[in-house]
């Protein structure tokens, strides 16, 4: 069938800011939908709060509406633009639960406006839990025993262990295993309150079955395929998002997979999911293969963002065109448009997807995983065997205390073909010859095992530039291999590659100037969507300057990682080996590594050791800038205040508090970023944060009172620009990526602005970098102090980028391929006339027993936007967006520490 | 969460190659590995399937038979080996091409079977020269005088050597030796046996059916005798084969015929269409075909080198590949025939299309589905 010419306009609803449970990915999915229907003529709208997602760019939609998402933001959206249809699966269960409300409420029908990707009654069948089992039931699939509970009267003649799951609440929200009638009265009480609906359902226990899902597309003919299969090495019981996942299955036979696959097929059919992408997740007894569906989620999840990733089938855009009409056999494969989009993806490579929990970040919360996810992020692996994807996954998390700590750790339970596989290298490494006498076949062995040359460094006592260099001396060397749907079978335009060790390169086909971006990695606290927002912006600015861009990122929920971003794209962990061979291999005119946050700067200096050619900065310069005591000296002589500062030993930390003043802010020197910080007032408050802090210590002055800057600027190595000057509301001592920030008219004062944009240009002029930079400064009295600046893309260009209007990221890209800031029509952003607010987004309610009070340590997991005429009005539209803000969700307790702040900000202002 | 510890027993970790192991292509193209099957030397035309399970399956299909199987899945024997997956009594490929065999059991049932099993090598790299070149002749050997000067000189040039198969040999070898009956029920149908695959044989058991298998010598008139005839999948070149056309050309009308794979390009050429062979042909579990009559799609099981062109009239395509646009099913209603090149019974792969052939026996023998 083709395409339906009765829609013309699209409202495309995204998911708000970024929590556990909802990140990154509805982005990636969002931005997929929103491309394919303005490929096929139609008008987009978008309606989204958060303003670090591609999706909300000015030029990416026909319209885009930074809007709370409730009810009444979009129904105030769509009374405007009079779409023709709303798109509410690529924007997660925020979504889908907007389009409930909005279609219960009769607002649709009034509008005359239709829910396409899944009707109103699919979504009902798939999110009630008791109709969708009784539904399955019909399919002939067993459901896990078990009955809807809505108050506590009805536990009566439970079996224990059961599992708690509220109904309608994002990521399992509120649910969770219980032992004990204390446990379970506990869980449904909670869970009662979190459900919109105020109904939970108390099922049988499943622990310790077997996990899988499948991501499957259906379209208006009742054709369905299959795109991936995921297998959770982690058993039943925990979070899907929390486990480390495989696809495709591994473990089983052809038989016991078909029967899944059918199962699949039949509840899908029966749900009536009939023009998108639905993911089925499974629990499976391995020993006599007893079968129980557990969910079906009636739109593209973070599970589909991985199966698109790993197979090379792009479910969002394929859902999308199913959405308007499209049946399976008219879309091509993307990779492969000589053939349709009908068919199940063969791999002939394994991917392992690892979690990122910020258990560092929050060491008081509490860390046993259950039904309720817990994590921040995931990266994944790509490799010929399971090992060697697990490995590179592992490298690619960047530490973090992951779920197993380590990858010899398997869980006991996983499936005996993960612990052969993981036990192959360990016996590898055991057996390990000496450096000098490793030969070359040996050496390869184990990097087809996967084995890092970081670890090898360990085993060995020698570097990873040794171990680099060994490599490099017996030719040993990675190759990459295209990922493309097909294991080979057909020939793909594919350009999405992964190492593998002693086999063939595909080889690059392009010989275009080219540009490596070094991406952000999996999600975390501090590092999140924003920076993936700078990689890709990075790369179509490069690209549209005509440039060939190359990514480097290794996350799968994020636009970066979407083959369409670059022109290459390398789903390699951000380590120096795997970056340092790609760069061998793409022979870059420039590698930018001031995008993704900490990440590349990090690698900087491997980089640059290797002469590969960083864009913007150099090893010398990035110390100039992150060496304390060079920056201050820095700053001295450019006549700028800094805090008193003092990097001393624990014993001696009371005399240098004494030096610099009370109060004071310690920092073990070793951390970066706001983590493991402490404001101290006193002696006693600075004894008792000592303890336990090993090491150096900076101890800081704490600037009480002060109010705080945060200042994007352009330099081209010469001149500055400044382009978005924001001020904090909550007062100096909150991390800035936790503050509410104004930019816009009047947001700071003449005065201020003035010294302000002075100080930065102080500090961006000759200071050996190209590009962007970010400073932060505190006003306390009269003084100006500038308390940090970063030689890169900061958190809060997008907020920045769509308060002016100012393609923030586009201009520095220009700077770095070589143009002066007199070349850029920078004349073109003026002042913005109105106020724009951005405010932080927590998400303390998937960690039970974290610490909610605000500090120096950054504890938001994403943010909101609003814009208006006047700072009250956008301060009011702001708080919808954080507190209302994602309609039907129950996640009251995530904002109340800024709700306040801003309440008592208000009445200051 | 409790932190597990670290297994470091009870996981056989490696799986002791046998010795090395090469593969060369009748082009010369080499590949080194290790051995983990049949010791000896296997000759054959090296294919590869992209189906990412069923591999005990796959080699125990007689279609596959004397040939060396490629599997582009890269990890091989996961989940051990187990009497009813196999689809015919023993091994029926001579060789097994793996980038790594992850099970000991695996290697040991193919060491048991005869197969000449090589691992370790560049699945992808072969998968892609095949795909790019055709489908070739090819040498796998674990013989250690193979490995090494003269004997490996010599292994390329006996893979060019290698004597057209004589197919109708290979069929008497892969049939039924005698007449069985599968299975009892309503209906009564014949399978003309050319290398069967069990499941096949379920499939239509499962649809109420008396299930009596025939030799491929079967006459004319035994066949005649039943219900409906299943002209079953097999090895070879349909081309090379036409003496089967003795047997079936005069069922033409007389009985309703189902062709599957090998027996749809037999019935094809029955009717008078050809045969002819595809550059690598259709070997894996993610097939698109379209139904022509419903507009759909099944995600089909297919494992053939050739394909029919349906000449003009006679016969209406049912069935085509949305990869290459190859007949994948016809249906010629007056004489009550049908072919369908996939793998309705699937064994490996998806389950979408078995309700063709309980379809087609409702049809032709007008009995209550099972």
């Amino acid at each position: 069938m083709p395409r339906r010419r009765d829609i013309q306009s699209v409202c495309v609803l995204g998911s708000g800011p970024i929590t556990v449970g909802q990140g990154c990915e509805f982005d990636y999915a969002g931005c997929q939908a929103v491309k394919v229907l303005r490929e096929e003529g139609i008008r987009t709208i978008v309606v989204n709060s958060n303003p670090a997602t591609i999706m909300t760019d000015p030029e990416f939609a026909d319209a885009t509406y930074l809007e709370p998402l409730d009810a009444a933001g979009v129904e105030a959206v769509l009374r405007h633009e009079r779409p023709d249809a709303i798109l509410p699966t690529v924007g997660g269960q925020t979504a889908l639960n907007l389009a409930r409300e909005l279609d219960g409420s009769g607002v649709l029908l009034e509008l005359g406006i239709e829910l396409i990707g899944a009707r109103a009654e699919v979504i009902e069948r798939a999110e009630d839990r008791e109709r969708f089992r009784e539904v399955a039931r019909a399919a002939g699939v067993q459901v896990p025993d078990s009955r809807v509970v809505t108050a506590l009267e009805q536990l009566r003649n439970v079996q224990l262990p059961v599992v708690v799951r509220p109904a309608f609440t994002l990521g399992g929200g509120g649910g969770g295993a219980a032992w004990t009638q204390r446990e379970l009265r506990a869980r449904v009480r909670d869970g009662i309150a979190a459900s919109p609906i105020g109904q939970v359902l108390v099922e049988e226990s499943l622990h310790g079955w077997d996990e899988f899902e499948l991501e499957l597309v259906r379209d208006a003919r009742d054709n369905v395929v299959v795109v991936c299969s995921i297998e959770n090495v982690d058993p039943m019981g925990v979070h899907t998002g929390d486990s480390v996942t495989v696809a495709p299955q591994l473990t089983l036979s052809d038989l016991a997979y078909q029967e899944l696959r059918t199962a699949a097929i039949a509840i899908v059919r029966a749900v009536g999911v009939d023009c998108g992408g639905a993911n089925v997740q499974f629990a499976r007894q391995r020993t006599s293969g007893e079968l129980r569906v557990i969910e079906l989620n009636p739109r593209v999840s973070r599970s589909s963002a991985l199966a698109s990733k790993a197979t090379g089938y792009p479910i969002a855009k394929v859902a999308a065109r199913l959405a308007i009409g499209y049946t399976l056999d008219e879309i091509p494969n993307d990779l492969n448009t000589s053939v349709p989009a009908s068919f199940e993806p063969a791999l002939d490579y394994v991917v392992v997807k690892v979690p990122r929990f910020g258990f560092d970040v929050f060491p008081e919360a509490e860390r046993e995983l259950g039904t309720q996810m817990k994590s921040f992020g995931e990266v994944m692996g790509v490799g010929r065997t399971f090992a060697g994807a697990l490995l590179k996954a592992v490298r690619g998390a960047e530490g973090g205390d992951g779920p197993w700590y380590g990858w010899r750790a398997l869980p006991d339970h996983a499936h005996p073909f993960f612990h052969r596989e993981v036990a192959r290298v360990s016996q590898a490494l055991e057996r390990l010859p000496a450096l000098a006498e490793i030969g070359a076949p040996e050496l390869l062995t184990l990097k087809r095992e996967g084995v890092s040359d970081h670890e090898l460094g360990r085993a060995w006592h020698a570097s990873e530039r040794a171990v680099r260099a060994r490599r490099a001396e017996l030719e040993v060397l990675p190759i990459y291999r295209c990922i493309d749907t097909s294991a080979g079978e057909l020939r793909s335009s594919s350009t999405t590659h992964y190492s593998s060790w002693g086999e063939q390169d595909e080889g690059v086909a392009d010989t275009r100037r080219t540009v490596v971006i070094i991406g952000a990695g999996p999600n975390r606290i501090g590092q999140g969507i924003e920076y993936d927002y700078c990689c890709v912006r990075a790369s179509l600015a490069f690209r549209a300057l005509g440039f060939r861009t190359v990514m480097v990122n290794s996350t799968p929920a994020t636009v970066s990682t979407d083959a369409d971003t670059s022109d290459a794209l390398y789903l390699e962990p951000l380590c120096p080996e795997e970056v340092l061979a790609i760069c061998e291999r793409e022979q870059p005119w420039g590698v930018c590594v001031q995008f993704g946050g900490q990440t590349p700067l990090k690698l900087a200096a491997a980089l640059q050791d290797a002469d590969v050619p960083l864009l913007g900065l150099d090893a010398a310069s990035l110390d100039a800038f992150e060496d304390r005591a060079r920056f201050a000296a820095r700053m001295q002589r450019l006549g700028v205040r800094v805090p008193a500062w003092r990097l001393t030993s624990a014993g001696a930390a009371c005399s240098a508090a004494r030096e610099v003043g009370y109060p004071v802010i310690l920092r073990p020197s070793w951390v970066l970023g706001g983590s493991a910080m402490r404001v101290c007032r006193d002696e006693e408050a600075l004894l008792a944060a000592i303890e336990g802090m090993p090491g150096d210590i900076f101890v800081d002055r704490f600037l009480e009172g002060a109010v705080e800057y945060d200042v994007d600027a352009l330099t081209d190595g010469s001149s500055v620009h400044v382009c978005g000057i924001m001020r904090h509301l909550e007062h100096a001592g909150i991390h800035s990526g936790d503050s509410t920030a104004l930019l816009g008219a009047g947001a700071v004062a003449a005065r201020d602005r003035a010294r302000i944009v002075e100080a930065v240009r102080a500090i961006g002029t000759d200071a050996g970098i190209v590009g962007l930079f970010n400073t932060q400064l505190a006003i306390v009295g009269d003084e100006l102090h500038v308390l940090e600046a970063n030689p890169r893309a900061s958190r809060t260009v997008p907020f920045a980028a769509k308060a002016t209007g100012m393609p923030i990221i586009d201009l520095a890209c220009a700077l770095l391929a070589g143009a002066k800031l007199a070349d850029l029509p920078l004349e073109r952003w003026g002042e913005p006339t109105d106020m724009s607010i951005k405010a932080p987004v927590f998400s303390f309610d998937r960690l039970p027993g974290a610490d909610r009070t605000l500090g120096p340590r950054m504890r938001s997991t994403g943010e909101v936007m609003a814009s208006a005429a006047t700072v009250d009005a956008a301060l009011a539209t702001v708080r919808r967006a954080v507190d209302g803000g994602r309609a039907g969700a129950s996640d009251t307790g995530r904002s109340r520490g800024t709700v306040q702040s801003l309440q008592a900000r208000q009445a200051s202002l | 969460m409790t932190q597990a510890p670290v297994r470091q027993r009870g996981f056989a970790a490696r799986i002791e190659p046998y010795g090395r192991a090469l593969l060369v292509l009748e082009d010369g193209t080499q590949f080194d590995g290790i051995s983990v099957g049949a010791a000896g030397t296997a000759v054959g035309e090296a294919v590869f399937t992209t189906s990412m399970t069923g591999y005990q399956e796959a080699l125990t299909d007689p279609s596959f038979h004397g040939q060396l199987v490629c599997f582009t899945a890269p990890m091989v024997g996961n989940y051990g080996v187990a009497p009813e997956r196999t689809q015919s009594p023993r091994a029926r490929a001579a060789g097994a091409l793996m980038r790594s065999c992850t099970s000991r059991c695996w290697s040991t049932w193919l060491r048991e079977e005869g197969v000449v099993a090589i691992a370790d090598i560049d699945t992808r790299r072969l998968a892609m020269h095949l795909r790019e070149h055709g489908s070739m002749r090819a040498v796998v050997s674990s013989s250690p005088d193979a490995l090494d000067g003269p004997g490996r000189d010599g292994l390329a040039a006996r893979a060019a050597q290698l004597e057209p198969t004589d197919w109708a040999t290979v069929i008497a070898e892969v049939s039924t030796p005698s007449r069985y009956l599968h299975a009892d029920g309503e209906r009564d149908v014949a399978v003309l046996d050319l290398g069967v695959k069990r499941s096949l044989l379920q499939l239509i058991e499962r649809n109420g059916c008396a299930v009596t298998v025939y030799p491929h010598d079967v006459d004319t008139a035994t066949l005649r005798s039943h219900q409906a005839v299943v002209v079953s999948s097999g090895p070879g070149d349909p081309a090379r084969l036409d003496g089967y056309l003795r047997t079936i050309v005069p069922l033409l009308g007389e009985v309703p015929m189902l062709g599957v794979c090998l027996g749809h390009q037999l019935l094809a050429r029955a009717l008078g269409h050809d045969t002819w062979k595809l550059p690598f042909g259709h070997r894996g579990t993610n097939h698109p075909v379209l139904d022509r009559r419903t507009g759909r799609v099944l995600v089909t099981s297919q494992n053939h080198g050739y394909a029919v062109a349906i000449g003009s009239a006679g016969a209406e395509v049912t069935h085509v590949s949305l990869y290459d646009g190859t007949v994948e099913g016809f249906a010629c209603r007056e004489l009550r025939v049908a072919g369908i090149q996939f793998h309705p019974e699937a064994t490996p792969g998806p389950d979408d299309a078995r309700g063709l052939v309980a379809d087609w026996l409702q049809e032709c023998t007008g009995a209550a589905q099972a």
